[in-house]
């Protein structure tokens, strides 16, 4: 690979843009070349420095307030009494407080988790173009975990749902947050879901949080130092019954 | 401004605030970033959700916020357009330009130094300073999370240009980073 070619692709590796075999590629070019070397550190500095910047403006509340009032009223939104505009004042100050206080590194923290469930959203909506859902096939559990061994610096517990009615379909290694990162594949019907696991440094268990992002419901847990997502278009109810299966699955297994 | 009498549906109203309006502040913000003036951006806005209003109907999904962004990216362009007529035209490079390797212009730094920070203004006025087509793309990229399909759709061009786009707006981001940093020594 040249380093013309690189420059450009680097950027799709900076965003996990890029398919594990790319990816390699770029990453085996720029190992061997100080320049690309030096030009993608410069840009991952940038983009941790915005990141950490607050670069979103908010939209004016007077700018709220004229779309609202354009759309037929249903449940009219009265324009905000003088207390409710103090109090939203009042929760301005505490937010500066905060930052005052270094308490922002809360915000932040969830800033980056945002920004990863955009990723982990972004790496379930390419799965789903053609030919790049699963790198193994099969429906069988000691099929696809040996798989990952040696391609991961941890191994994702791959477990067989079909009796509790999601079929595992296969194993697939992706990219989110410029790392590798395993992901078990299963299906709901026709409904693909994604299973990511990363490593994570802290052990502690983490009870499940639902969100939904570009219309797709994302399940994040953390258990025994690994982070869940579980991503798919079914619906909340139906990914929650799916997560929970599984980590009862996993409970099982450790206890049996 | 209002809506006419025959879109007066308060369920269809219903379902469009619950799903438009979360994403007032990324449209807002988008649009800031693409007219570079508090005013416009508002009106654009609103001009934006209405029309996305209007063809409530038609969305199919799944994502509400590209979406939007595509209806905004017109109505922008369409006060670009405006603009061109007033004295205080914008100036955007040509798309042909599209392709000049600008980024081996970038100055070679043989012995590496850390970047440093700047506050939420002095990065807002770089990134201000990017020309069209590049700061959209890289604003979608950096600021909004959208995913590289995703930002094809809403520029209407394909996946490839948003790379090199992309490529492109980091190259020249990168270099005022570099002159403001010279600067600020």
């Amino acid at each position: 690979m040249t380093c013309e070619e690189a420059e450009v692709l680097l950027h799709a590796l900076i965003d996990g843009e890029l398919d594990a075999g790319h990816a390699r590629e770029v990453e085996a070019h720029i190992e061997g070349c100080a320049h690309c070397t030096a030009l993608m550190q410069d840009y991952r500095e940038i983009s941790q420095a915005m990141a950490e910047t607050e670069l979103r403006y908010k939209a004016p509340l007077e700018l709220r307030r004229r779309i609202e009032q354009a759309l037929p009223q249903g449940q009219v939104q009265t324009a905000p009494s003088r207390r409710s505009v103090l109090r939203g004042f009042a929760l301005g100050s505490a937010v500066s407080a905060m930052a005052a206080t270094g308490l922002f590194a809360i915000v932040l923290h969830n800033d980056d988790e945002q920004r990863i469930e955009g990723e982990i959203v972004s790496a379930h909506l390419r799965s789903l173009q053609a030919g790049h859902l699963t790198d193994v096939i099969s429906t069988d559990q000691h099929t696809v975990k040996p798989w990952f061994n040696g391609k991961l610096d941890v191994s994702p517990p791959v477990i067989d749902l079909t009796a509790q009615g999601f079929t595992l379909i296969g194993g697939r290694l992706d990219y989110v947050n410029t790392r590798e990162i395993g992901a078990v594949v299963y299906k709901r019907r026709q409904h693909v879901i994604n299973l990511f696991v990363a490593q994570t440094a802290d052990t502690e268990r983490r009870a499940a949080t639902m969100t939904t992002l570009q219309g797709f419901n994302i399940r994040r847990w953390s258990d025994h130092g690994l982070n869940y997502w579980a991503v798919s278009d079914i619906g909340a109810d139906e990914l929650s019954e799916f997560g929970e299966k599984f980590e009862t699955a996993m409970k099982a297994n450790k206890e049996g | 401004m209002v809506v006419n009498a025959s879109q007066d549906n308060p369920e269809k109203a219903r379902r469009f605030r619950e799903a438009a309006l979360p994403y007032l502040d990324d449209a807002y913000t988008l649009a800031r970033y693409l007219l570079r003036d508090k005013a416009d951006a508002e009106d654009a806005v609103q001009e934006c959700y209405l029309r996305a209003y209007k063809h409530f109907d038609s969305y199919r999904g799944p994502a509400m916020k590209p979406w939007l962004f595509a209806i905004l990216r017109n109505v922008c362009r369409a006060e670009f357009a405006r603009r061109k007529t007033a004295p205080a035209a914008v100036e955007e490079v040509p798309e042909s330009t599209d392709q000049a390797p600008l980024w081996h212009e970038t100055p070679e730094t043989p012995e590496k130094q850390l970047l440093r920070r700047f506050d939420g203004d002095t990065v807002r006025k770089l990134i201000a300073a990017l020309a069209e087509p590049f700061r959209e793309t890289f604003v979608l990229r950096e600021i909004q999370n959208l995913s590289y399909r995703e930002i094809a759709d809403v520029a209407a061009v394909p996946v490839g240009t948003v790379m090199s786009r992309l490529a492109r707006a980091r190259a020249m981001l990168r270099s005022a980073w570099l002159a403001e940093q010279e600067q600020a020594k």
